[in-house]
This record gives C-alpha cells, sequence and structure tokens, in this order.
C-alpha cells in the first residue's frame, strides 16, 4: 500500500507537468486548430533559459522561472507572427510541417549553443518531507502546488478576465467572435504567449528532478499529443485529467509492470483508445 | 528558353536522367562520390514512398523513417541471427514493411488529418523505443553488425561500391517507373483525389479506406525496401536509423523537390544530399538550415522546385497560345500535372 501511494504521488508530479505542458497545446490548438509540433522545443528551450539564467549567471530559482516564462512566451509569440499566421490560409499539412520545422531548428540552435550533454540543474529546496511512510522531495511538492496554483490562475484569467473570454469565444466560435469584434491576432498572439510561458515554467519546476538536453522535449510534447487527445483536442478540463491519467499511468505501470519500457506506456494507451474510438476520449460530436 | 524548359518535361528527359544515372560512376572523381550517390538513391526510394501517403493521398505520416528502420533492421537480423542470405532477407523486409504498414494503416487511417499525424508520430516513437530497448532481438543500442551484403550470384560482387551502386540505381528507376504508373492509373487519381477532399471523393463513391489503406502499404512496402538496401550497404544498423530526425529529412527532401510530383522526390534528394556534402562540418548543425528552410517552403513555395517548374510553365504556355486549337492537347496535360502538384 505505502509503495502504492509513493508511486501515486511521483505519478501526481509527472501528471502535473504533463497537465501544464498539454495546456499550452490545447489552447493554441482550440484557436488556431494547429497542431503545434514545436511545443516541446519551446520547453525544451524554457528549461535551458533557466539553467543560463540560474546556473551560468548564479540568480535566484524564481528569477530564473520567470526569465525564462517570458523569453519563451516572447519566442511562442514570434513563431506565431512569423509562422503559423502567414499560414493560417493554407492546408493543414503546411502548418504541421512549419512546426517540425522550428523544432529542428530550436533544437539545433540549443545544441550548437550547449552542445548535446545532459546537464542538471540543482534546486534550492532539497530537503526532504517525511509523512509517515511517504517520502516527499520539496521540489516534487513544489511541482505540485505550482502546477495546480498555475492552472487555478489559467481557470481565473479564462473565465474572470475579459482578454481570457476573448480567448474562450474564439475557441468556441471563430466567426461568431469575429462577428462580436474580437481582434483574432491579439487573441493568437495572447493565445501563444500563454502556452509557451506554460511550457517554460513547466520544465523550470521538472528540470531539477530532471536532466536538461536538447531531445528532452521529444518525449515530453509527444506525451502531451497523447494527453490532448485523450482529453479532447481544446478541451482545458480534458487536458488537465487527461495529464493526471498519464502521469499515474505511468509511475504505477512503471513500478508494476516494466520499468523498461514505462515511455511506451502512453503511447500503447493513445493506440488502443484511438483504435476504438477515432476521435478521442472525450471529445464531443465533429468527427 | 521555351525549348529548355520544354524539354525538362519531354519523354527525351527521362532518357537523359537515365544515362546521367549509368555515367554518373565515370564522371565521380572519387569512390567515395559513388558512395554517396548510392545512398542519396536508396533516400530516394523512401522519399518516393512517403510521396504516395503524404503528396498524392495527403496524409502527413511521421512513421516514415520508423519504417525504413523496420527494412532495414529486417535484413539485418535476419542475415546475421537467423543465417538467411541477402535476397531473400530483401523480400522479407518487402513484406514485413507491407505487412506492418498494414496493420498500422488499418488503425490509423480511421483518423482524419491531425490525429493521424499525431499517432503516426507515436508509432514511430513506438518503433524506435523496440528496437532500442528489445534487446533480446534488435540488440538494443549495440545494433546489428557485419551484414550479409547483396550475393552477386558469382557474376558481380555487390560489395563493391559501382556494383552496388548500379544495383541500387536499377531499383531507384523501378520505384519511379511504377510510381509513374500508379499515379496516372486509376488508382493514382483516386488518391489525389482523397487528397483534395474525402468528402467530394466518398461520394463519388470510392472506397476511402481501402485506398488509403493501399497508398499506406505501398508506401511503408518502399520504405521498408528502401531500408532493406541501406542494410545491404552500410552493413551496420543501429536503433538511432529509428530516430525522428530521419522521418523530417525524408519529409525536407520531399518538399524541396516538390510534394505530389513525380521528380520531386529525386531532385529534392539529390539536390539536399550534395549541398550537405559540399558543407561537410554542416552536417550535424544542417537543421539550422533545414528548420528555416522548411517554414520558408512551405509559405512561399509550397509545392517545391518541381511543382513550382510545372506551375510556371503551364502559365507560360496558357498565355501563349490561349485560342490556338492545338494547344488544347497540351493544355489537358498541362491540367493534369497541374492537378498533381497541387499541394
Amino acid at each position: 500500500m505505502d509503495v502504492f501511494l509513493q508511486q501515486a504521488l511521483n505519478g501526481l508530479t509527472l501528471g502535473s507537468i504533463y497537465g501544464l505542458v498539454a495546456l499550452g497545446l490545447t489552447l493554441v490548438y482550440g484557436i488556431l486548430h494547429v497542431p503545434n509540433f514545436a511545443h516541446g522545443a519551446l520547453y525544451m528551450v524554457g528549461a535551458y533559459v533557466s539553467y543560463f539564467i540560474m546556473v551560468e549567471h548564479g540568480l535566484n530559482y524564481w528569477v530564473a522561472m520567470a526569465g525564462a516564462g517570458i523569453v519563451v512566451a516572447a519566442l511562442s509569440v514570434l513563431c506565431e507572427r512569423l509562422v503559423f499566421h502567414p499560414l493560417r490560409h493554407s492546408p493543414p499539412i503546411h502548418d504541421k510541417i512549419a512546426a517540425i520545422g522550428i523544432l529542428l531548428f530550436l533544437e539545433a540552435v540549443v545544441q550548437m549553443h550547449w552542445g548535446a550533454d545532459f546537464r542538471r540543474m540543482p534546486t534550492p529546496y532539497t530537503e526532504i518531507y517525511h509523512f509517515g511512510s511517504l517520502t516527499l522531495p520539496a521540489q516534487r511538492l513544489l511541482i505540485i502546488i505550482g502546477a495546480f496554483s498555475l492552472m487555478g490562475a489559467l481557470h481565473l484569467y479564462l473565465k474572470k478576465t475579459m482578454t481570457g473570454s476573448t480567448i474562450i469565444a474564439m475557441a468556441q466560435n471563430r466567426e461568431g467572435a469575429f462577428l462580436v469584434g474580437i481582434d483574432a491576432n491579439r487573441v493568437a498572439m495572447m493565445t501563444f504567449a500563454i502556452a509557451g510561458f506554460l511550457a517554460a515554467v513547466g520544465a523550470t519546476l521538472f528540470a531539477p528532478i530532471n536532466l536538461v538536453y536538447p531531445a528532452m522535449g521529444h518525449l515530453v510534447i509527444m506525451k502531451a499529443f497523447v494527453i490532448i487527445i485523450l482529453g479532447g483536442m481544446g478541451s482545458i478540463p480534458g487536458a488537465i485529467v487527461g495529464g493526471l491519467i498519464i502521469g499515474f499511468a505511468e509511475a504505477l505501470g512503471g513500478y508494476y509492470l516494466s520499468g523498461t519500457y514505462k515511455d511506451l506506456i502512453a503511447f500503447v494507451l493513445l493506440v488502443a483508445i484511438l483504435s476504438i474510438k477515432p476521435t478521442g476520449l472525450f471529445s464531443k460530436g465533429v468527427r | 528558353m521555351d525549348r529548355i524548359m520544354n524539354f525538362f518535361a519531354s519523354p527525351a528527359m527521362k532518357i537523359v536522367l537515365i544515362a546521367a544515372g549509368i555515367l554518373f560512376p565515370l564522371v565521380a572523381t572519387s569512390e567515395y562520390q559513388i558512395y554517396v550517390m548510392a545512398l542519396a538513391f536508396i533516400w530516394a526510394i523512401a522519399v518516393y514512398g512517403l510521396n504516395i501517403i503524404t503528396g498524392y493521398c495527403g496524409q502527413l505520416n511521421l512513421a516514415h523513417g520508423g519504417f525504413f528502420a523496420i527494412g532495414a533492421y529486417a535484413v539485418g537480423l535476419l542475415t546475421v541471427d537467423y543465417g538467411w542470405a541477402f535476397w531473400p532477407a530483401f523480400i522479407a523486409a518487402g513484406v514485413i514493411g507491407a505487412f506492418l504498414g498494414f496493420l498500422v494503416g488499418v488503425v490509423s487511417l480511421r483518423l482524419k488529418e491531425h490525429y493521424f499525424a499525431i499517432f503516426t508520430l507515436c508509432v514511430g516513437f513506438i518503433i524506435f523505443l523496440l528496437i532500442e530497448k528489445w534487446e533480446e532481438v534488435t540488440h538494443g543500442t549495440l545494433g546489428v553488425i557485419s551484414i550479409a551484403p547483396p550475393e552477386g550470384f558469382g557474376l558481380v560482387d555487390f560489395t563493391e561500391t559501382i556494383p552496388f551502386y548500379y544495383l541500387v540505381l536499377f531499383f531507384l528507376v523501378l520505384a519511379i517507373w511504377l510510381i509513374s504508373r500508379i499515379s496516372r492509373s486509376l488508382v493514382g487519381r483516386t488518391f489525389l483525389a482523397i487528397r483534395i477532399s474525402d468528402d467530394l471523393a466518398q461520394s463519388l463513391g470510392i472506397n476511402l479506406m481501402r485506398n488509403k489503406v493501399l497508398a499506406f502499404v505501398l508506401s511503408t512496402t518502399y520504405a521498408g525496401l528502401a531500408g532493406a538496401l541501406l542494410a545491404g550497404v552500410v552493413r551496420f544498423i543501429g536503433p538511432d536509423l529509428a530516430e525522428i530526425t530521419h522521418t523530417f529529412d525524408v519529409i525536407t527532401y520531399l518538399l524541396v523537390g516538390g510534394i505530389g510530383t513525380l521528380m520531386g522526390p529525386l531532385v529534392g534528394t539529390l539536390l539536399i544530399t550534395w549541398i550537405t556534402q559540399a558543407v561537410q562540418s554542416f552536417e550535424e548543425y544542417r537543421m539550422i538550415v533545414f528548420g528555416p528552410l522548411l517554414v520558408l517552403l512551405v509559405i512561399f513555395m509550397p509545392r517545391g522546385i518541381v511543382g513550382t517548374f510545372l506551375t510556371w510553365r503551364g502559365r507560360r504556355l496558357a498565355s501563349r497560345a490561349p485560342a490556338k486549337h492545338s494547344a488544347s492537347r497540351v493544355e489537358k496535360k498541362k491540367n493534369q500535372e497541374e492537378a498533381g502538384t497541387h499541394g
């Protein structure tokens, strides 16, 4: 039972990071209907910017996180302006290929500057808490609290503010949003900024218990895709729930089934789900 | 100018290209160049495969590199661990590619657009993980070494570069010939119809699933056979062959040359291979240039080199002789090509 609880706790940590990344992906998909394959690269850049600020310049962890968030948000907006905006009327296959182009470019740039080595990013919070027989490192606690407060903040922003509502409106009905005078460009830029920010913060939270390397985004982005398919593309609660499902499945499956193949679990789950229900678990209506 | 232009599109061009392929070893200054050319041809065969499902049929398949690796591993494992000769293993690689393509296709092609792309991305990753982790079968990260070369039945020695070059050239010509036959047949037209609109094709009575699966199986067979040839020439393969970067390479070749065109895959593959070769140190950081190149191409030149050429030529022909009766046949032909290049 203790082992189970411990693994569930690990699953919660993983799930909250996956949820953060998937949230950005699902927001962008909701607005532009682009599966942004470059999102994983933004996540990776976020980790490197934090590493750069914190390890190479010796600044505070929180400063690094904020810096990474701002830099990656700006980068994300830049991608929207330079790439996805000009392609908004093209066939969908073009967006996907362009997104892949961005991904390749960002990875190559990072690899040129920092090399392909695995790097370790320390955390200022090294305490380990004990609850009965459960152990919980402070960093994991920070991940869970940080991720869920960000999700809460995002929820409030989308529901309670005017700009947040414009994002929701555009995701629900594009033409309707235009009719009531919503500026599509502003909404798209805003969405990309939020997505980039979430990815960077997620990466900064996760980096201390993981490693920092140029290909670190690959697995995370693919799992984020699995999550948003699981939760219905464009659905915000779906991304959070899906993130937790994958997080738990991986932590528990990795322990009880096979540690070597734990990265396969998410994909096998996806293949199984899509084989049975081609539109994803919680998607509504339209094919 | 017009004569040069017409020449590029005329049947004589095929003969010139084949002749150039045959004469290349004579003009090449080193054996290394011939080797690079042979590798480029192998990749071109794989790109032709991707062109069937992505170019003609309009479904972005992101597992293509995975199927290429499966073909290579089929030959590698069958010859090294099971003592097969190369040619039976080569055929087996095609059959395995087709069979796995069928299995994946039946499940994945029920999905539309983004779902299909994401699904195949995951399939590609599953293939990579299996090759890397399933050590008992695939040798894991060690890779497969001393793979049997194609046997020449006492006539030729395919471990030599030049005979192997001609072998690959033969398969490349065969591959292009088959595609040109397919693209002009009813099946090819059906693929085009599916790309232009699923719903429209279905309302014409086209069985979407059957045709998409057919296109997918054809494309994975091409990938499998190309992978098998690679294993035969390189004779050492590792799990990095299944990495997603190879799929992205193949997409770049296809896009530069011209997606959905007959000669696009060849033009794109050769051009990029030789540019990469010209700047050797560039190899590792090629993506710094390829990444933005992909983006720029998709925005400004979505039809690639061959597609843009065909469109441009078509426009000129159309403006040249709009009323002439004799032009109507050219026009018709041009329209067909146009339909074939529309991205």
